[in-house]
């Protein structure tokens, strides 16, 4: 009904969050001595927050898009007021907020537990680039 | 049906993408967000199913199961064609910026 909604409202904080992200990233990069040689090596094995932001960000937005297909496809978004063709009936309209606070939040929980996954993957692959140039 | 096609959509496209790296030219990674992404939303989606109908699941009526087909294979046309725009509007090989520009024709 509507629980695509639930991962598109975290899509948006996620695109916020990233877009503040970045900005002080290049702020701190600007920012840094010109003698922070040394720590060159050390911000090349280093992926950008922001960078890890990405990947949830295009995680949310690609299957929000797809599932607002489906549910055009099945009817339940329209494109006139008020889109959802929930709302217009009380009785419809609290079994969509069932379905997003139960289906909506698992969608946005299990994406983020993906993500959650994806950072400790990468962190693991982070640590031993960063060790790899120690042993020659 | 559809968290099905998705997935198999999601691997290829990973599949392709592997295959390709470092070079993502072709932006085969915004195609892997975008399976991934609905195939794990689905995931969520087919759990609550299961949960309700239990055995019943795995045994959809044939007129559901032809429409979940049906819809499964536009979602992963649907993504082929953002992929698709994305990339015209991208031009990363200067493809389109060559065409418009050339005097002959």
């Amino acid at each position: 009904m509507g629980c695509f909604l639930v991962p598109a409202a975290e899509a948006i904080v996620t695109t916020v969050v990233t877009k503040i992200v970045e900005k002080k990233e290049a702020a701190t990069d600007n920012a840094a001595p010109a003698g922070a040689a040394n720590s060159e090596a050390a911000a090349a094995v280093k992926i950008p927050f922001s960078r890890k932001l990405k990947w949830l960000r295009n995680l949310l937005w690609g299957g929000v898009v797809l599932l607002l297909f489906e549910h055009i496809w099945h009817g339940e978004v329209v494109p006139w007021f008020p889109f959802l063709t929930a709302m217009s009936d009380p009785e419809d309209a609290s079994a969509m907020l069932r379905e997003m606070s139960t289906v909506g939040v698992t969608m946005a929980v299990i994406v983020t537990l993906v993500w959650v996954g994806m950072l400790i993957v990468s962190s693991m692959v982070e640590k031993q680039a960063s060790k790899a140039p120690a042993k020659i | 049906m559809t968290l099905l096609i998705s997935l198999v959509a999601a691997v290829i496209c990973t599949v392709i993408w592997y295959k390709n790296a470092p070079d993502n030219t072709l932006r085969v990674d915004l195609l892997c967000w975008m399976y991934w992404g609905a195939s794990l939303m689905w995931l969520a989606d087919a759990i609550f199913e299961f949960a309700e109908l239990k055995e019943e699941y795995f045994a959809p009526a044939p007129k559901d199961m032809l429409n979940d087909t049906f819809l499964g294979l536009s979602v992963v046309v649907l993504g082929l064609v953002i992929w698709m725009v994305i990339l015209l509007i991208k031009d990363p090989k200067g493809v389109i910026k060559k065409a418009l520009l050339r005097k002959n024709d």
